[in-house]
């Protein structure tokens, strides 16, 4: 008897049967999924007349996953050069099988993600969802939105045609007219002077690698907040349920939440495909930076209120320059809405959480009107 | 009796929506899986190339030129004569170069080996190399598709 085979008759007897092989097992056998299957069966959502706005922020979310998806597919074929992005934009949407509707997917549903953030964002202040203790919840939305609009302006300049070109020399003198940092601002945006194939690789960068790497961040943290506190509930619905001495009825997350937020997100899905099968997105012209701008440049939809205002600041108030009064006012009222939570620390039925709530209205109604303004004006 | 009928009501929902959602799924995987292979672009070129002057190419050398996208070489014998080939290696692409001292063309990559006719003499690789006619016209090597 060999060594080998002594010390196998020592050990002790086991059941030559064998189990029937089980992916869930092996996996249970080396990592303890018990606590996260516990996590799953016990978490709920509040389900009450207004929770189909829990929505929005999911599928934000999920039109954000679409933008990762789409956005690494166009990598594959993108060039990110003065010379050759516009001609690998056109090879992508004429010469690639299915180019142009994952570039056309692409640009559709950044619109639609930013209109979506922007719906989830005032769902959340009319709902007065910032309320302690989620101001750390409406701080990383507000950053994410701010990440999501900065993903819109560097994104629009990579095909490197003739609106992106010359909106992004507007867009970046608008920062350059700042004071103190707008020459610094203006230098570090365009990677030198003017708007150049070095703009472009610095977009590009920024799109593909800074924005992506801070939104990861930022988004993990404002999963975890929502996670942690649970989604809040409107104020009324809370002061009712106490007056019925009752806790707001819930639903499990996983499946009934779950798969109503995938049915909203198979709904937008499908509105995506529909736009952009039926309204590709344009290439338009390539830029010429020694060509004259064509009449009509504008931002994209998002920053358009903002453009359109700054038209009507004259160009002189008193000693100072319309134009940076306008940008410094635009700041200060992004500053305030940003420290929502801060000015409306207890918000209840008093006077003046409901002033907030009207200046609210009041914005919506402003960015809403300025924005179509935008689009009729020439 | 209602639970019954409920029971199969659902089961029915349950297939209808599955097969619903694994097609609609197969239909998005499908354009992706066709983006991701690159097109086809036809391999076409001149058919013929100037490869240099016939007095700046010695006796026994060669020189490496691109033909098309791709590259060739073109090797003067030590007895004068000039023959050419694509010069990517018949193993696993890389560029071969023309070894004077022991006349044959050569990839250091696998150590393949050559002779002046193309035909593998050592080493990996499974085809010879493709050759090229070769031209002189007043004093210009015209390299043109065999």
């Amino acid at each position: 008897m060999s060594s080998r085979e002594k010390s196998l008759s020592a050990e002790p007897e086991t059941p030559p049967k064998r189990a029937r092989f089980s992916l869930s097992s092996w996996v249970e056998e080396r990592v303890d999924l018990g606590s996260v299957r516990e996590f799953i069966r016990h978490k709920t959502v509040p389900h009450h007349r207004s929770s189909y706005w829990y929505y929005a922020g999911g599928i934000t979310l999920f039109l954000f996953l679409v933008q990762v998806l789409t956005g690494s597919l166009l990598l594959l074929y993108y060039q990110p050069s003065e010379s050759n992005a516009f001609e690998s934009v056109r090879f992508i949407v004429t010469q690639v099988r299915f180019g142009w509707l994952i570039r056309s997917v692409h640009s559709w549903s950044a619109n639609l993600l930013v209109a979506m953030a922007f719906i989830h964002m005032f769902s959340t202040f009319f709902l007065k969802s910032y309320r302690k203790p989620r101001e750390l919840t409406w701080f990383s939305g507000m950053v994410l939105l701010l990440l999501m609009m900065a993903f819109g302006f560097s994104g629009y300049l990579l095909p490197w045609n003739t609106l992106s070109f010359f909106a992004t020399m507007v867009g970046t003198n608008i920062a350059g007219a700042l004071p103190l940092i707008g020459n610094f601002m203006l230098r570090f945006l365009r990677g030198g002077d003017s708007v150049t194939g070095s703009t472009l690789t610095r977009f590009f960068g920024f799109h593909v690698a800074i924005l992506p790497a801070l939104t990861i961040l930022v988004l993990v943290l404002h999963l975890w907040l929502i996670q942690k506190q649970g989604m809040s509930t409107p104020l009324q619905l809370e002061k009712e349920s106490r007056e019925r001495g009752e806790n707001l009825p819930s639903i499990p997350f996983f499946p009934n939440f779950l798969m109503r937020d995938m049915m909203a997100w198979y709904i937008v899905l499908a509105v995506v495909g529909w736009l952009a099968t039926l309204f590709p997105w344009e290439l338009g012209v390539k830029a010429d930076p020694f060509a004259s701008a064509p009449p009509g440049i504008k931002p994209e939809w998002y920053f358009l209120f903002t453009f359109q205002t700054l038209k009507y600041i004259p160009a002189r108030i008193l000693p100072f320059e319309g134009e940076v009064l306008g940008i410094l006012a635009f700041g200060l009222g992004g500053l305030l809405w940003f420290l929502v939570p801060f000015l409306d620390p207890n918000p209840s039925a008093s006077r003046w959480s409901r002033g907030v709530n009207q200046a609210g209205i009041w914005i919506v109604i402003f960015i809403l009107v300025m924005t179509g303004v935008g689009y009729v004006a020439k | 009796m209602e639970n019954v009928g409920n029971g199969k009501r659902r089961k029915i929902l349950q297939f209808l929506l599955g097969t619903g959602v694994s097609a609609s799924f197969i239909t998005f995987l499908y354009p992706i899986i066709a983006f991701l292979l690159p097109p086809k672009t036809r391999a076409s070129g001149p058919n013929y190339v100037e490869a240099g002057a016939l007095q700046e190419l010695p006796v026994n050398s060669g020189k490496v030129f691109q033909f098309g996208s791709q590259p060739s070489i073109l090797v003067r014998t030590a007895e004068g004569e000039l023959r050419a080939f694509n010069a990517t290696c018949t193993h696993l692409g890389c560029t071969v170069q023309y070894v004077p001292e022991s006349k044959v063309i050569w990839c250091p990559c696998h150590n393949g080996m050559f002779d002046l006719h193309g035909r593998v003499i050592a080493g990996p690789a499974p085809r010879p190399l493709q050759e090229h006619k070769v031209n002189v016209l007043e004093g210009k090597i015209i390299v043109s598709r065999a």
